[in-house]
């Protein structure tokens, strides 16, 4: 039986719904605000900005982060920037094009509601951003500056060279830490959530490892949230920091949160190739690099092997532009992707393996001269030499896909609330608002939203119920959750076989990108189904975890976050199987047109898949959320 | 290529740590310097030992959780980077490293190569910010910047973090952290209002963590890997002294 989803979408037309919602939300007096505590799990550019902006509103904030400081969560490492209608370029942008730039991009399978909130609340994080001290790009007047992204005809992405993540995350860091300071929150650093407790039906706490001691704590509040970032390094090798992991949503799910289409990942088509079965993380190359640099292959099989200035220009296959002429090198990412991994089987990639198609900038270096270049991408050309010892001023680059971001995470209604009353959930671990493929620079831009503007104004909504109903964390419900994470810990220290969890956790990695990567089949997707829950058993056969649990224990850590991650695998196949068309980065091979594009199902596939978790060896239950279209025509994307 | 590896082990801050060598065999010079300290734990692993605890994150640069100690040099032989942009290339086959984590009385060891750094939170805490309420910024075109400001507040704006500035200066001086962090926000009109707070209160919190003073040897700028320049050190004094100057005279 498949059950259904409300999502609680407020009436009225689609640009006043947001409006509407916040003039009819219940409100949290000032005196009453401190006296509810509020767990933000993450302290990237959602839980940082959410965190720092509850704080500032008067609520009791605890921030929970894996790293040593928030400053180091991953969102330090977006490069390329953050996308806002603000139309300062007059070339025709406007709130409704960034809405349906988004809503196509993500080929239809986003929420009509979310992202025109998304879109109409972009603005204002620009202005927030610079008030709080962001050093965005500018022109010579002293006017902020733009460029263009892919997936858009409009130039409307804000940069800090190739640093926006970073400058981003500093601003919020900041404003962090000035919450800090002034004592409405607490910061928890190196503390990883082990599990979500819940209440009486309501998330009202999470146990927590201190990883620097080892030492298990119990943390009740009145409203928890989760902005612990994507489940990308599922694959192993991807764009993500190490410690990125699926752990926190994962739990949630277990504790009966339900998971939005987990098989929706972006493979991002312009990251430095692999170059060995040593390698820890794949380096992107920003997207904003397409914008002056040229990608193709050679014609001919043959001439792969030859230096790239050996092949005259009439040797060269320029595909994205042939393909896709009037966006060419700028068309979305999964369309990009999965045209270099087609040129690549056909033969023609270059480098070792023939993985990689070159990104060549030799003709914006002629029309702008070096400096130019250099001073748009410098960074990023010296991280390209750094990796791989070449200078691409003077040869192309050599880029291929790799695993960047999922569109997929728990699901949530119009409040960013999940289904687990008091569980809202933000930022990239939330499936909400780019359906199946993110646009560049779009990631910044929800992050924000949620965590300054959204999230601070549907909490009141759901904490005005819940005065003085928080929880002793002696309660049973905590007694027990704490239990079940101890029993979990001392189970991986007791296996004492033969493996590190890292060479698990690279075998899964490559059995995923091979059966559920850059394209799905049927008879691949069963086969995964089939070899992963042996390399789990296996796992908690053999696995070696040194040391002691009350320790500073980067093993146990790890072996943790790898032990969730073969469970979540199984979890994004059944819904990459489950979801039986293409649509976006999710390419069912069984479902193309005949020039090979992703071919939608919308009469049954229109909807968001949701699962629910039904125990240990049970398949999960899956609920539909069906995408009403009101105000955008569904139509075959087209970037030709 | 072949390595012999003297590296820090230390159980905890309690106990004295000391140098232990190990032997890495057959890496392939594009391996990372941090890839081939998995290589060793993995062989360490199966061997039964413990691995070594170190830091890392993004591995690419920007997150500066990375903080290693390479042949006396922070972040090792491959300036400007940090320790994960580091390449097996850039050593010779046979050669023998020494790895120790950032030494600097205000990082305490946590761990073999771990370190403590919260010491640069509580400086940013004590006013590296500018206070500005979420609902309450004016409409971003309305403040005018010049080009050659906001690069400049760039510059400083890229510090990663990491703490190699205080970890190779003689002094175990954080000053090219807060100067970084003071030029960026006081080189910028939004910055205006609490400039002469912020400064004093971050030189105040830098002085409480019992970092060292400059001395002006400039180890801080060879080694950052974000190439911040020393001479925004020379601001931070001016700032510094001038917001001393304005408070004595009560304004």
């Amino acid at each position: 039986m498949i059950g259904t989803l409300d999502p609680k979408i407020p009436p009225g037309p689609l640009d006043q719904k947001w409006r509407n919602h916040q003039d009819h939300s219940r409100l949290v007096n000032p005196n009453n605000r401190r006296k509810l505590e509020i767990i933000v799990v993450g302290s990237g550019l959602a839980g940082g900005s959410a965190a720092a902006t509850l704080g500032e509103l008067g609520y009791r904030v605890k921030c929970f982060c894996f790293q040593d400081s928030p400053r180091r969560a991953h969102s330090i490492a977006a490069q390329g920037g953050i996308n806002a209608a603000k139309n300062y370029q007059n070339d025709g942008d406007s709130v409704y094009r960034l809405f349906y730039d988004t809503i196509k991009g993500g080929d239809f399978r986003s929420r009509e509601a979310n992202v025109y909130r998304l879109a109409e609340i972009a603005n204002n994080i620009i202005d927030q951003c610079v008030a709080q001290g962001v050093p965005f790009a500018r022109e010579y007047s002293g006017y902020l500056a733009n460029r263009s992204f892919g997936g858009a005809q409009v130039s409307r992405t804000f940069y800090a060279r190739g640093q926006t993540g970073q400058q981003l995350l500093l601003g919020c860091y900041q404003a962090l830490c000035r919450q800090v300071a002034s004592g409405t929150v607490g910061m928890f650093p190196y503390t990883e959530m082990l599990d979500l407790v819940i209440v009486n039906g309501q998330a009202k706490g999470i146990v927590t490892r201190n990883l620097r001691s080892g030492k298990m704590e119990r943390h009740a509040a009145d409203a928890v949230v989760l902005a612990s970032g994507g489940y990308g390094n599922v694959f192993y090798l991807s764009t993500n920091a190490r410690g990125s992991n699926v752990t926190a949503t994962y739990r949630a799910y277990k504790r009966g949160a339900l998971f939005a289409n987990p098989s929706f990942t972006q493979i991002h088509p312009t990251c430095i190739p692999v170059s060995g079965d040593y390698q820890s993380k794949l380096t992107l190359m920003s997207e904003s690099l397409r914008n002056d640099g040229r990608v193709w292959v050679p014609k001919r099989k043959e001439d792969r092997f030859k230096a790239p200035s050996e092949i005259s220009e009439g040797e060269r296959d320029y595909y994205l532009e042939r393909k896709y002429p009037s966006y060419g090198n700028l068309a979305p990412r999964d369309i990009s992707s999965r045209a270099a991994k087609e040129v690549c089987d056909e033969g023609r990639g270059v480098g070792p393996g023939g993985r990689g198609v070159y990104l060549d900038f030799a003709d914006s270096i002629k029309r702008f001269g070096v400096e130019t270049i250099r001073e748009r991408y410098g960074n990023l050309f010296d991280v390209y030499k750094k990796i791989t010892g070449e200078d691409a001023y003077k040869v192309p680059m050599r880029i291929y896909p790799a695993v960047h971001y999922t569109m997929g995470g728990l699901w949530v209604d119009y409040d960013l609330m999940s289904n687990v009353p008091g569980l809202f959930v933000i930022g990239e671990a939330n499936f909400s608002d780019h359906g199946a493929n993110r646009l560049g620079a779009s990631a910044l831009m929800q992050g924000l939203v949620d965590g300054y503007f959204v999230l601070p104004n549907t909490l009141p909504n759901y904490l005005a119920g819940q005065m003085g109903k928080r929880p002793s964390p002696e309660s049973p419900e905590f007694e027990q959750a704490e239990q079940s994470v101890r029993a979990r810990l001392e189970k991986l220290l007791k296996v004492n076989g033969t493996r590190s969890a890292d060479s698990f956790h690279r075998q899964l990695g490559l059995l995923l990108w091979d059966k559920c990567g850059m394209s799905r089949n049927e008879q691949g997707l069963r086969e995964a189904l089939r070899k992963i829950p042996e390399l789990r058993a296996e796992f908690w056969r053999d696995v070696r975890v040194p040391g002691r649990e009350e320790d500073y224990n980067q093993s146990l850590e790890r072996a943790g976050r790898v032990a969730d991650f073969l469970e979540f695998a199984e979890l994004m196949c059944i819904d990459a199987l489950e979801r039986d068309e293409s649509a976006g980065a999710h390419f069912r091979e069984e479902h193309q047109t005949s020039d090979g594009e992703a071919l939608r199902d919308d009469e049954s596939h229109a909807a968001v898949f949701a699962w629910e978790f039904q125990g240990d060896g049970q398949p999960p239950k899956l609920y539909r959320e069906q995408l009403h279209f009101e105000t955008v025509h569904l139509a075959q994307r087209s970037y030709k | 290529m072949n390595f012999w590896l003297r590296i820090w082990r230390q159980r905890d801050a309690k106990f004295r740590g000391k140098l232990v060598k190990y032997e890495v065999r057959d890496i392939s010079p594009d391996t990372s310097f941090l890839e081939m300290l998995d290589i060793l734990n993995e062989n360490l692993l199966r061997a039964g030992e413990e691995p070594v605890a170190f830091d890392s994150d993004c591995r690419e640069g920007i997150c500066g959780t990375c903080s290693l100690t390479v042949n006396g040099e922070a972040h090792g032989p491959d300036h400007p980077g940090a320790v994960c942009e580091l390449y097996m290339r850039k050593f010779r086959d046979g050669e023998t490293i020494t790895i120790e984590p950032f030494r600097v009385g205000s990082f305490p060891i946590v761990k073999d190569l771990v370190v403590d750094r919260s010491a640069l939170d509580r400086i940013v805490q004590a006013g590296g910010f500018i206070s500005a309420r979420a609902g309450s910024a004016p409409e971003a075109n309305s403040i005018l910047i010049p080009k050659h400001d906001v690069d400049l507040a760039m510059e400083a704006a890229a510090c990663i973090g990491c703490g190699a500035c205080a970890a190779a200066c003689p002094n175990g001086s954080a000053m090219l952290f807060a100067a970084a962090k003071v030029s960026h926000l006081s080189s910028l009109p939004q910055g205006g209002p609490e400039r002469e707070r912020r400064v004093l209160k971050m030189v105040r919190a830098m002085d409480a963590e019992k970092f060292g003073n400059c001395t002006n040897t400039y180890e801080c700028e060879a080694v950052c890997p974000a190439k911040i320049s020393a001479s925004f050190i020379a601001k931070l004094n001016r700032e510094y002294a001038s917001a001393q100057f304005r408070q004595r005279l009560g304004e």
